[in-house]
């Protein structure tokens, strides 16, 4: 079975009531794939705040979410993609504490910290895409330490 | 004093008045507009009414983000200033783990592990005053 690079589901993010129908969709897919309770907490919370960033920052977008069955386990990835102004600077745009808007500016970075994989694209002027995936099992350590 | 607020479909959280607590139950998704619209509810009531105690019931919530953390924190800090205690009943093992991760650990927040603990951290507090003896049964 190769599924990789299929986008499995493709939703809107123009309102706060797609936060929720996203936020919905990966927890559905989640439990469907077998996460655990835990992890699949992390992954609805890393969605809502990425979904949000999309929302708040990309002046809207959306999340393509596709089922990863290449690897040891069953996987979610999930790209938040937008239009809008990027990224000018992705350290600080990374750090916690960092805000541009009225949250508590631990969107992104914390959004890192609850899940496996996690990747920017962004420059000015040229949208910004968050691409991030968790495994039903946790990868071994040492590929995070690169 | 006019709302010429217009919710969402689903965008009412009840508030329950128990004595002088509010206990309000929050479950399921909630949207941004309704957590939101909580916030300012509860700050109506507060002042309105004899209110000194706040108990929100986080037991049937899945997930708590950086945005719903920050509703709960300042609800809990107007709260405060309009002289009103607050306490977070019954969040899940996993909305707790995620939420420490995440980077919220809301040190400004009281938490109970139930409701019921929750009112009686509250009714504990709410009579500093009362006749010495009847604060703890001898055997």
């Amino acid at each position: 079975m190769q599924t990789a690079g299929c986008v499995d589901a493709r939703l809107p993010i123009h309102s706060d009531m797609d936060l929720v129908w996203v936020r919905q969709h990966v927890r559905q897919t989640a439990a469907q794939l077998g996460f655990g309770l835990v992890e699949q907490t992390k992954l609805v919370t890393a969605a809502s705040e990425l979904a949000r960033n999309t929302l708040v920052h990309g002046g809207g977008g959306e999340v393509e979410a596709t089922v990863l069955r290449n690897g040891h386990a069953p996987g979610l990835r999930l790209a938040f993609i937008d239009e809008g102004p990027g990224i000018a600077d992705l350290e600080r745009a990374l750090s916690d504490g960092y805000t541009s808007g009225d949250g508590l500016g631990m969107g992104l970075g914390g959004a890192r910290r609850l899940v496996h994989e996690f990747a920017v694209d962004s420059s000015p002027g040229n949208g910004t895409t968050v691409t991030v995936t968790s495994w039903t099992v946790r990868p071994p350590r040492y590929r995070e330490e690169a | 004093m006019t709302h010429a607020h217009t919710g969402p479909p689903w965008g009412s959280v009840p508030v329950l008045r128990l004595g002088d607590v509010l206990l309000v139950t929050l479950q399921g998704d909630l949207h941004d507009s309704t957590a939101e619209q909580l916030q300012q509810d509860i700050s109506e009531t507060i002042a309105s009414s004899s209110t000194t105690g706040v108990v929100i019931d986080l037991s049937g919530v899945e997930m708590v983000d950086s945005f719903l953390g920050r509703v709960l924190a300042e609800i809990a800090a107007k709260a405060g200033l309009l002289a009103a205690q607050t306490v977070v009943a019954g969040m899940r093992p996993a909305v707790a783990i995620t939420l420490v991760e995440l980077g919220l650990t809301l040190p400004g927040l009281r938490t109970a592990l139930s409701t019921e603990d929750a009112l009686g951290l509250l009714a504990g507090e709410a009579s500093p005053y009362r006749p010495r003896g009847t604060r703890r049964e001898s055997p």
